[in-house]
């Protein structure tokens, strides 16, 4: 029983989610491996052999695995499939638009986002927004897998020595061609691996007042910013920023909740973060109910006040 | 080109649902459903681009049990030509409905297939890309923008991080993020037309699809609770609780 794990890469690093992802792998049981498709991916290869508890790398490189395309990279990972019981991705942007389409050729069921491991072929993952947790036995001899990255600790980065090995790369699909990206450049921590987020809602009122009230107090604590879908939706903040069932999932140490209500799509994102603290001046907010602290006040005179404060 | 538009009846947003007493699963009976929001978007997308000129006709298709004929109307009331329903009153699994969707592909034909990301009651996010996977077509998935020109699809997609823009020849598969339209409201007479729309019935033996379970859902349980802390008269109350009780900062 060998597990593998399709790392998440920019090509000269791992992302932090496929740390996580190897935690939830060693737990399946057996040795695990990690996938490195990529183009000029040896450093992130190299990196991916340092993590603790990896046994071996398999290095595949060419130029149509730049981007991570999600055809390219499936055809990849069933090109090597038939050595492994499990195979699993970080339930990131990436690792869900790759995932079932191995699932699918492989015709095996996938199990999304599992938060536990109970036995090899026994994971829990959440439904209903989180409302309920569910406990899911695959039938399949193959299991593939998502993974919440808030559901296990990182395995450590370092402390590995696993032996790297180079995999012939399947050829580019020739279906998909990868135009351009976006990504905002700054050098706050990245929301799924912050220590501390905080988030702004509606509230806000505007793009201007959410940067001027919000991002002052990210500074001060070094923390990720994050939104509600009200807030993202008016216009407030980025769409990748948005927290909740269908945005990013997040568990950090501190989450400071500032003007939003808490619906439960909210909730469904963030409610496994260690201490929650809310701001809000409605004192019957829902947010308040999962709130460790909570502070009924107007969000333009606490926040700034907070950050004198701290 | 025809645009097929897969919609799944779930429990609407608005309930928050209940895990039933034994444990088998949550109490769905009598509780308010409706078409998942992300289908509604993808709806509203396919019956754009007819709008425009670009698809020729748009097919809704749900699986499920009889009662997704409402939702297919709803489809057809949004501006969908005509709706096929895959009628089962046994569990569909994602890997299912994506084999169910690829035989309705084979017979259909369309140049592009459209759902939603996600259902926000199994919260799978798999069903686009595996039919994209048994079709061997190409995907874009958490669609923000979708263009169509000279036989090939532009979709901007929602990444970690910002946005990334991929093109597709066609045939191909999109599934819709929450940004991409905003569906319009129906109203009373293109509910009153929706009712006149043809809707086909299969069941999935007539279209040969074998649809088996591959998880086994052993116990549906409530989610640790959080339980609601205190509430702080002040900001400094607030920062010292921080930084002595829970030592986050």
């Amino acid at each position: 029983m060998t597990s593998l794990v399709v790392a998440e890469h920019d090509n000269a690093s791992i992302r932090g989610a496929t740390f996580n992802t190897v935690t939830a792998a060693a737990q399946c049981g057996g040795e695990v491996h990690v996938l490195v498709a990529g183009h000029n991916a040896g450093e992130a290869a190299k990196q991916a052999s340092q993590i603790a508890g990896v046994a071996k790398v398999i290095h595949a490189e060419g130029e149509h695995f730049a981007h991570g395309l999600a055809e390219n990279i499936a055809a990849q990972v069933l090109a090597i499939a038939g050595n492994y019981s499990h195979i699993l991705f970080p339930a990131t942007a990436s690792g869900k638009n790759i995932a079932p389409r191995v699932a699918a050729k492989l015709d095996v069921g996938q199990i999304s986002d599992v938060t536990k491991v109970d036995s090899p072929d026994t994971f829990e993952r959440p439904i209903y927004a989180g409302n309920a947790i569910a406990i899911v036995q695959s039938l399949d001899e193959k299991k593939v897998i998502t993974v919440r990255t808030t559901g296990f600790d990182p395995a450590a980065a370092s402390g590995g020595s696993a032996s790297v090995e180079t995999a012939a790369a399947v050829p580019d699909s020739g279906k998909s061609k990868f135009e351009g990206n976006e990504i905002a450049k700054n050098d706050r921590p990245e929301l799924t691996a912050a220590k501390i987020i905080v988030s702004g809602g509606r509230a806000l009122g505007s793009a201007e007042k959410f940067n001027e009230v919000m991002t002052p107090l990210a500074d001060k604590l070094g923390a990720a910013l994050g939104a509600s879908r009200a807030a993202v939706d008016a216009g407030y903040a980025p769409n990748d920023w948005q927290v909740g069932q269908t945005g990013k999932i997040v568990a950090p140490q501190l989450y400071i909740a500032a003007g939003i209500s808490g619906a439960i799509q909210h909730l469904a994102g963030m409610k496994d973060s260690k201490v929650i603290v809310a701001i809000n001046k409605d004192p019957e907010a829902p947010i308040f109910s999962v709130a460790d602290y909570g502070l009924e006040a107007d969000l333009f005179t606490a926040i700034p006040e907070l950050i004198a404060a701290l | 080109m025809k645009v097929l538009v897969p919609v799944k009846r779930v429990v609407d947003f608005n309930v928050k649902v209940r895990v039933k007493s034994d444990s088998t699963g949550v109490d769905i009976a009598n509780v308010k459903m409706s078409m998942n929001p992300f289908d509604e978007i993808a709806v509203e997308e396919a019956v754009r681009l007819k709008e425009k000129g670009i698809a020729t006709e748009v097919i809704a298709v749900s699986c499920g049990v009889q009662q997704c004929q409402e939702t297919l109307r709803t489809a057809m009331a949004i501006g969908a030509d005509r709706a096929i329903l895959v009628e089962t009153t046994d569990e569909l699994q994602p890997l299912s409905v994506a084999k169910l969707l690829k035989a309705l592909v084979d017979k259909e034909q369309p140049g592009l297939v459209i759902l939603g990301k996600q259902a926000i009651d199994d919260d799978c996010n798999q069903t686009g890309q595996m039919l994209a996977a048994l079709c061997d077509l190409p995907q874009a998935t958490f669609a923000s923008k979708i263009e169509i020109a000279d036989g090939r699809a532009k979709v901007t997609r929602e990444v970690d991080g910002g946005l990334e823009t991929v093109s597709m020849s066609l045939p191909a598969i999109v599934t819709t993020d929450l940004r991409l339209n905003e569906p319009r409201y129906v109203t009373l007479p293109n509910i009153m037309k929706a009712k006149k729309k043809q809707m086909e019935v299969f069941k999935p033996a007539d279209l040969g699809v074998d649809i088996k379970p591959h998880l086994k859902t052993l116990k549906v349980m409530d989610p640790p609770k959080r339980s609601a802390g205190v509430k702080v008269p002040d900001v400094a109350t607030l920062v010292a609780k921080l930084k002595n009780e829970a030592k986050v900062i």
